[in-house]
């Protein structure tokens, strides 16, 4: 017998929810066919069977909360079902015993709707029905199609899963993996996104970080690091240019006057963005420390959902991994997301001279829908200033 | 005094109905009649009656015309007084069902008018003479209508008539003038024409059956003029004087001109009715109907406290299904129950020969309201189940919108529309589309076959014509 295990939820979710089970103890099932639906606060996903055999029992009933780990239910491998299929009493230590839900019936469509949705490959179960008692008229079935028709045509999905050659390893995304994966997708199809470049002369920050390192990690317990000194300088800029801490909302703008900037933190299970609240109250240690206390969660894997959702802003900082040039993608819903990347010593002209000059490229991607292009140039010039000339934030001008 | 939940005054379909669902709802209801039976005008001098004397004479026209043609000769002889007394009893039983159902259900029948005194007081002067009080926390007023009247014209019960007294006369005329072309007056001529009345409609608009489709009204008074009806559209009657045997009335072109005399031995006079709320004491509740008479109600609550109102009395069509369908929701409402009514989905059936009945929208009305719809036709000729009867005469149309293929309206003219219209009522509260009805199975041979191709035709693919 095989225990049916509730499989990694993620990154940053530590429960999920028994949504449906999709069989019932005493049927036969096949291996990878969908045993249970679980959901967690941001995705859901199915646990196939691992192995032939017949459902035994389930432990955890529909409605119940598990953790990763925990058993599901017990699978009876290589078994055959016992026709018919007499539900045995849920073999459910502690957990109270429920009767299983009968499976949702199928919608009842109008024959017409029936015919629209049989030729035009929708499915009847996501048509919202405005007929008597929810039913799907025709008219219901030709507004889906419409409405599809209307949205970019979906990927085109393999039938079957492509056979794996003798040098190729099939893994399965993880749930983090799917979800950044969808959600960046989501982005790319919803904003006009483009990314506009500058430059900065990182001179000044640096001759300040030389002055003052010691004296900072002394008196505040942190490294001074750049990435305040951005978070600042992109704060200062979203308030000068604020579309780009704007969001859409239906047909209205929300300008968000609170400043919570999401900081893209590597990590060997992937790319997470945590947030720092409330930033523009924090001094420049708090900023340091709050990205320390998140990165080192993330690293440990303990990050919490609150610890990853309302963002205002991002920042993502390539360059750690050497990158010189990014067009980054946004964080939906956000307007826009700025790219750091390496400091790399360069020839640049100063009043005449040719001189070496620490310098960074700066990628700034934003939702066309919601910020100019002048709105733009002018957050990155912002940005430019305030990093070349730090006094300028101590002056916020 | 005795107290109830609901006392409903008028015993007709809207005051039979209304004590029936109130009974099945455990509420404590009384009913009171003035009519010594229940059932009201449908029942008693209205719909069934009227019914039994169109099947009668139906048969009568078809013994004498149609039966030679399948081989049966026959020389059928009229016995006015039977079929008026088999009228009768159909009456009288149908009456006494429906005192088995206030019985059945609890509902206290009584004799007498019915008149509010005050809030939740009605009193009923009873039919002994005595004045019993009743406490209701609801009054459901459900009196009806009458037939209205015309200036220049008196109903004496005699020679010049009404619904009522066309139902009983004692020979059939030879000559008879049906003033207004509404249901009433065609159904009503139709009998006395079947039975050999010369028979001339006089109606004041420039169509038959206002509210009718108008293609549909156009080719329903072609066939009924082949039959031998004749119309004077466009006319009105100013005046009529009734002499021992005659009428001679005098008639003017609607539009203005000279006046003519037409004479015939009898008259109908069917121009409509009106609600009927004489002596209900309205006035102790502070109620005023409108200028035609009717009461203004939201969702059947008067503007007087506790009393509500249903059937002919309030806004919308005067048929007894209406006033049905009014009473259920009014009594589901005051038990504190959703009920509600589709105004749009109430049927109307003219039981002539061919009948006529429709639901939902006209294409006059569709165009009124500037929505694009599409339309399907189907002759009766084209249907096998008519060609076997020889019943070729009618036709089936049905409208839907042009976008979204939802049934708007369906119009039937030919044998047993009214049977038929039934099915595209559901299909409409249902919100069919016109493709819907084309692809549900319909049974072969028969007349519904006819509104199938017909909705086929709606998107192009009529089959059989």
């Amino acid at each position: 017998m095989a225990d049916i295990m509730t499989p990694a939820l993620g990154e940053s979710v530590s429960e999920a929810t028994v949504a449906r089970w999709a069989k019932k103890p005493g049927e036969a099932v096949r291996k990878d066919e969908i045993l249970v639906e679980l959901e967690t606060d941001k995705v859901s996903l199915e646990v196939a069977a691992p192995a032939d055999g017949v459902l035994e029992s389930i432990s955890a009933e529909e409605g119940a909360t598990v953790e990763p780990g925990a058993v599901l239910g017990h699978l009876k491998e290589g078994a055959v079902a016992v026709a018919p299929a007499v539900a045995p009493a849920p073999a459910a230590a502690g957990a109270a015993p429920k009767a299983a839900q009968p499976a949702p019936a199928a919608p009842v469509l109008a024959p017409s709707a029936q015919r629209i949705a049989t030729e035009g490959g929708l499915d009847p179960a996501a048509i919202p029905g405005t007929g008597k008692d929810g039913r799907v008229t025709k008219a219901d079935a030709l507004a889906a199609l419409e409405a599809r028709a209307a949205a970019p045509p979906p990927a085109p999905v393999p039938a079957a899963p492509r056979e794996a050659h003798a040098r190729e390893e099939r893994v399965r995304m993880t749930r983090l993996r799917q979800t950044i994966a969808r959600r960046l997708k989501e982005a790319q199809q919803t904003a006009a996104m483009l990314t506009t470049f500058n430059e900065v002369d990182m001179s000044a920050i640096m001759a300040l970080r030389n002055t003052y390192k010691d004296a900072f990690e002394k008196t505040h317990g942190v490294k001074m690091g750049f990435m305040g000194f951005f978070v600042r300088a992109c704060i200062h800029a979203l308030k000068a240019v604020p579309e780009v801490n704007a969001e859409i909302d239906g047909q209205d703008l929300i300008y968000k006057n609170h400043y919570d900037i999401g900081v893209a933190v590597g990590t060997d299970r992937g790319l997470v963005v945590p947030v720092v609240r409330d930033a523009d109250a924090l001094s420049l240690a708090g900023v340091e420390k709050a990205i320390g206390a998140l990165g080192k969660k993330a690293r440990d894997g303990a990050l919490a959902l609150d610890d990853l959702q309302g963002g205002t802003f991002t920042i993502s900082n390539g360059g750690v991994y050497g990158s010189l040039m990014s067009t980054p993608i946004l964080n939906a819903p956000q307007s826009g997301i700025l790219g750091m990347h390496k400091i790399q010593e360069r020839p640049v002209a100063v009043n005449g001279q040719v001189v070496i000059r620490p310098m960074m490229y700066l990628a700034l991607s934003y939702d066309h829908r919601v910020v100019d292009g002048q709105g733009a140039v002018t957050f990155l010039v912002r940005v430019k200033e305030a990093i070349e000339d730090p006094q300028r934030l101590l002056l916020d001008i | 005094m005795s107290q109830y939940d609901v006392v409903i005054i008028g015993g007709g379909p809207g005051g039979y109905n209304a004590a029936i669902r109130a009974g099945q709802l455990g509420l404590k209801a009384a009913i009171v009649e003035m009519r010594d039976t229940l059932g009201g005008t449908c029942l008693n001098v209205g719909c069934m009656p009227s019914k039994a004397l169109l099947h009668a004479s139906e048969l009568f026209e078809s013994a004498n015309r149609e039966f030679e043609h399948l081989g049966i000769e026959v020389t059928p002889r009229l016995n006015l007084s039977k079929m008026m007394a088999q009228k009768d009893e159909s009456v009288v039983a149908l009456t006494k069902g429906v005192d088995f159902l206030m019985k059945k259900n609890k509902v206290e029948r009584l004799l007498g008018r019915g008149r509010i005194a005050g809030p939740s007081r009605v009193e009923v002067d009873g039919a002994d003479g005595k004045t019993l009080t009743l406490e209701a926390r609801n009054i459901v007023i459900a009196t009806g209508s009458e037939p209205s009247g015309l200036p220049g014209l008196k109903v004496d019960g005699d020679r010049i008539v009404d619904s009522t007294g066309a139902l009983a006369l004692s020979e059939v005329p030879k000559t008879l003038v049906v003033i207004g072309a509404g249901i009433i007056g065609l159904e009503l001529g139709s009998v006395w024409r079947r039975l050999g009345a010369e028979v001339t409609v006089v109606e004041y608009l420039d169509r038959i059956c206002p509210g009718m489709d108008a293609e549909v009204a156009k080719a329903f008074q072609r066939i009924l003029a082949k039959q031998g009806v004749n119309f004077r559209l466009g006319s009105k009657v100013t005046g009529a004087k009734a002499g021992k045997s005659r009428v001679d009335l005098t008639v003017e072109p609607a539009a203005g001109g000279a006046a003519e005399t037409l004479t015939a031995d009898r008259v109908l006079l069917a121009v409509g009715r009106r609600p009927y709320t004489a002596g209900l004491g309205l006035e102790t509740v502070g109620l005023v109907p409108d200028a035609r008479g009717f009461l203004e109600t939201d969702h059947f609550r008067t503007a007087a406290a506790g009393v509500w109102a249903i059937g002919d009395v309030i806004h919308g069509p005067m048929l007894a299904h209406k006033a049905e369908e009014d009473a259920v929701a009014c009594i589901e409402l005051i038990a504190g129950k959703a009920g509600h009514v589709d105004y749009n989905l109430v049927p109307s059936v003219v039981y002539t020969t061919p009948e006529v009945a429709w639901v939902g929208r006209s294409e006059e009305q569709l165009k009124a309201e500037g929505r694009a719809y599409k339309a399907g036709k189907f002759p009766f000729a084209a249907n096998s189940r008519a060609k076997i009867n020889h019943e070729t005469d009618g036709l089936v149309k049905v409208l839907a919108d042009a976008v979204t293929d939802e049934v708007l309206g369906v119009h039937i003219l030919g044998p047993q529309a009214g049977e038929m219209i039934g099915e595209y009522c559901v299909a409409m509260a249902f919100r069919a589309a016109s493709e819907d009805i084309a692809r549900i199975c319909h049974p072969h041979p028969t007349r519904s076959e006819a509104g199938r191709q017909a909705a086929m035709g709606v998107e192009g693919w009529t089959m059989q014509a």
